[in-house]
C-alpha cells in the first residue's frame, strides 16, 4: 500500500521520459548525471523525445546513449559536430544534440566545433567542461587551469610550456554567424536552475529553426581532481570561475558580439 | 537516354544523383574537385544537400552522421583525402552503415603528386583504417563503367550495410568519354529505415555505434561483419576477360584504365603471334582469386604478368590466388607515370624469351 509520503516523493521527483531507468557509471560527485537530467528535462518539456537524436562523444560520457531514451549515434573522438551536421542537414525536421567533454570538443574536435558553429548548423551542442580528461584517468586538457595538477602535468600546468586554458564560449562568440552561446554551472541548486533554463533555450532555438546553440556547462571531476565531491563543488566556484566566467556570450540574432 | 560526352568526375556525380543520393559532402582535392563543382550546381536543381566541409576528417564524419538517417550518402576524394577519411570509414564499417566513397587516386605516399596512380590498392582492399573490416571495392576502367559501378555501389552498400569504395586512377576522373545514364527511377524504393535513427517513436531507441566494451559483444560484432565479407566473396565477385583463349601462353592481370592500356598491348602482341589474354578484376574486394586460379592453371599458360600503376600491390593478391601454380611477374610505373602499351609489350616479349626456353 502506498503511503502519502511515497506519493509526495514520487510527484516531487520523477524520472524524465527522456532518460532510461539505468544506474549510470559516473563517479560519485560527478555532475554528468545532473547535466544528462537537465538535457532530458528540456527534451521532455518541449515534447521532442520522439524526434530527437543525440550524438555521444568519446570520453566519460561515451556511454551517454545508455542513459537517454532516444535514438543515439556514437561519434569518433571530437567528431560529434560533424555527425550532427550530416544528420541534421538530411533531416532538418529532427532535433539533434551533441554532448561533448572538453578533451573531445576543445582538443581533438576543435576544428569540427568551430566550423559547425561558424556554418550555423542547427543543432544543440552541450559542452561539458571539467578542466581535465576524465575517462583516461586525469590528464591535462586544453581547459586545465594554470598550475592545476594532472597526471601529464604532475607539477601543475606550466603556461610557458602548454599555454593557457582555452575559453571555448568566448572563442566561439567571436564568430559572426548567429549563435546562442552561454556558460553555466551545475555545482549548486541555484546554478542548476539557471543551467536548465539555458539548455531549454538551446533546444527551443532548434525547434524555432533559429541557429547553432552551445551551452558550456562547468562540471566536476572529484575523482581526477583528487578532492571530495563537496570540495569539488567549491573548486568550481573558487577556481574555475576565475577562468571561465558564467554568462551569455551570444544570443540568437544578436548582432553584437559581447 | 542518349549518349553524352562527359568528364569522368562529372559523370560520377551525375550517376550518384541517378542512384538517388541527393546529398553530397566534400572537400576539394585534385584530381577529383570537378565532382564538387558539378554537385554545387546540380544539388540545388534536385533540391538536395550540398556542403563543403572543413576537412576530409569532418567530411567523412558528416557522411557518417548522414548515413545514420538511412538515406543514400556518398563522398569523393583523392588519396591524401581518403587517408583522412579512414577514421570515419572504420567507424561506419563497425556500425554497419551503408555509404559510397570514391577515390580518384593520385600518386603517393605523402602529398605525392596529382597525376594518375593506383597506389592506394592496399589502403582500399586491405583495410585502411583500424580494425577487422573490409570495404567492398570496385574499379572501373571506362567512364561508362564508372557510371554503372557508381549506381551498383549504392545497391551493394544498402545490401550489405557496409561502406563501398570505388577506386579509379586520376585518368578515370579527368578523361572525357561518351556515357549513357539510366533514366532515374520514377518510383524509387524508399530507403530502408529499419535500422536508421529516425526518432524513437513507438519503438525502443536505436543506437548506432561501433563501441562494444564487452569483449564477447565485440567479438560477436566482428564475426557478424566477417560473415558479410564471406557472403560478398560468394556473391559479388566481378571481372572481365579479354581475349582469354585455351591456347594462350600468357595472361595479364590488370585493373582500371591500366587494363585498357594492356588491351592495346595485347592487340599488338596478337598481331605479332603472341598468344595472350587479359584478366581484369572489377571487384578488388572480393578479389576474383578462384577465377584467376582457374584461368592461370589452364594447360598452355606459362606465366602471368600483373601490370599496375604502383610498385606491385595487387600482385600480392594474384600471387596468393595462383598459390604457386604459375610464376607471376610484375610490370608497373608509379608516381603519376602511366605505362605505355609498348612498355607492356616489351615486358611480355621478354617473358616469352624466358619461358620458351
Amino acid at each position: 500500500m502506498k503511503t502519502e509520503e511515497q506519493d509526495i516523493q514520487r510527484s516531487a521527483f520523477v524520472r524524465p521520459d527522456s532518460m532510461t531507468d539505468v544506474v549510470t557509471h559516473y563517479c560519485p560527485g560527478c555532475t554528468h548525471g545532473v547535466i544528462h537530467r537537465l538535457v532530458a528535462e528540456a527534451i521532455d518539456d518541449l515534447g521532442l523525445r520522439e524526434r530527437t537524436v543525440g550524438v555521444a562523444p568519446v570520453g566519460c560520457s561515451v556511454l551517454a546513449y545508455n542513459y537517454f531514451n532516444c535514438d543515439f549515434l556514437e561519434a569518433p573522438h571530437g567528431r560529434a559536430p560533424a555527425l550532427g551536421t550530416g544528420f541534421k542537414r538530411l533531416r532538418p525536421d529532427m532535433i539533434v544534440f551533441t554532448y561533448q567533454g572538453d578533451g573531445d570538443l576543445a582538443s581533438i574536435g576543435m576544428g569540427e566545433i568551430i566550423h559547425a558553429a561558424n556554418r550555423g548548423e542547427k543543432f544543440t551542442a552541450i559542452f561539458v567542461n571539467n578542466a581535465i580528461y576524465g575517462m583516461t584517468g586525469g590528464q591535462m586538457a586544453p581547459t586545465t587551469l594554470p598550475m592545476q595538477i594532472t597526471t601529464t602535468c604532475p607539477t601543475g600546468r606550466d603556461m610557458n610550456e602548454t599555454g593557457h586554458p582555452i575559453k571555448i564560449s568566448e572563442l566561439l562568440s567571436t564568430l559572426t554567424t548567429p549563435s546562442y552561446i552561454e556558460r553555466v554551472s551545475v555545482h549548486s541548486p541555484q546554478h542548476i536552475l539557471k543551467a536548465k533554463k539555458a539548455i531549454r533555450q538551446a533546444f527551443q532555438n532548434q525547434v524555432d529553426d533559429k541557429c547553432f546553440s552551445l551551452i558550456e556547462v562547468l562540471s566536476t571531476c572529484p575523482t581526477n581532481w583528487g578532492i571530495t565531491p563537496t570540495e569539488a563543488t567549491s573548486w568550481v566556484e573558487d577556481q574555475m570561475f576565475k577562468f571561465f566566467p558564467l554568462g551569455c556570450f551570444k544570443r540568437p540574432d544578436d548582432g553584437k558580439v559581447k | 537516354m542518349a549518349k553524352v560526352l562527359m568528364k569522368g568526375n562529372e559523370a560520377i556525380a551525375e550517376a550518384a544523383l541517378r542512384a538517388g543520393a541527393n546529398n553530397y559532402f566534400c572537400y576539394p582535392i585534385t584530381p577529383q574537385t570537378e565532382v564538387a563543382e558539378y554537385m554545387a550546381k546540380r544539388m540545388p536543381e534536385v533540391g538536395g544537400v550540398f556542403l563543403q566541409g572543413e576537412s576530409e576528417v569532418a567530411v567523412g564524419n558528416m557522411i557518417f552522421g548522414a548515413a545514420a538517417t538511412g538515406k543514400r550518402v556518398f563522398t569523393t576524394s583523392s588519396s591524401p583525402g581518403i587517408s583522412l577519411m579512414q577514421e570515419s570509414i572504420s567507424y561506419m564499417a563497425g556500425a554497419q552503415l551503408p555509404c559510397v566513397i570514391v577515390n580518384i587516386m593520385r600518386g603517393g605516399p605523402g602529398l605525392g603528386g596529382i597525376l594518375p596512380a593506383q597506389s592506394d590498392y592496399f589502403q582500399a582492399v586491405k583495410g585502411g583504417g583500424h580494425g577487422d573490416y573490409r570495404l567492398l571495392v570496385l574499379a572501373p576502367s571506362t567512364v561508362q563503367e564508372a557510371v554503372d559501378l557508381m549506381i551498383l555501389s549504392f545497391d551493394l552498400a544498402d545490401k550489405y550495410r557496409n561502406p563501398v569504395m570505388m577506386i579509379g586512377d586520376g585518368m578515370i576522373g579527368q578523361m572525357m568519354e561518351a556515357v549513357e545514364f539510366p533514366d532515374k527511377d520514377a518510383d524509387p524504393k524508399p530507403p530502408d529505415e529499419s535500422w536508421a535513427a529516425t526518432g524513437a517513436k513507438d519503438r525502443k531507441p536505436r543506437i548506432i555505434k561501433s563501441l562494444f566494451l564487452d569483449p564477447v559483444k565485440l567479438e560477436e560484432n566482428s564475426w557478424l561483419l566477417h560473415e558479410k565479407y564471406e557472403r560478398m566473396k560468394k556473391e559479388e565477385v566481378r571481372f572481365e576477360l579479354y581475349k582469354v583463349k585455351p591456347e594462350n601462353e600468357f595472361m595479364i592481370v590488370s585493373y582500371g584504365t591500366m587494363a585498357r592500356i594492356c588491351q592495346t598491348a595485347i592487340d599488338e602482341l596478337e598481331e605479332e603471334g603472341v598468344s595472350i589474354g587479359l584478366f581484369r578484376p572489377i571487384s578488388l574486394f572480393p578479389f576474383p582469386s578462384t577465377q584467376i586460379l582457374e584461368e592461370a592453371t589452364k594447360e598452355n599458360v606459362k606465366a602471368l604478368l600483373t601490370v599496375e600503376m604502383s610498385t606491385a600491390q595487387m600482385m600480392e593478391d594474384v600471387v596468393m590466388a595462383v598459390v604457386g601454380n604459375r610464376p607471376v611477374e610484375f610490370y608497373g610505373r608509379c608516381g603519376g607515370i602511366v605505362p605505355t602499351p609498348e612498355e607492356v609489350k616489351e615486358k611480355i616479349l621478354e617473358m616469352q624469351k624466358t619461358y620458351s626456353k
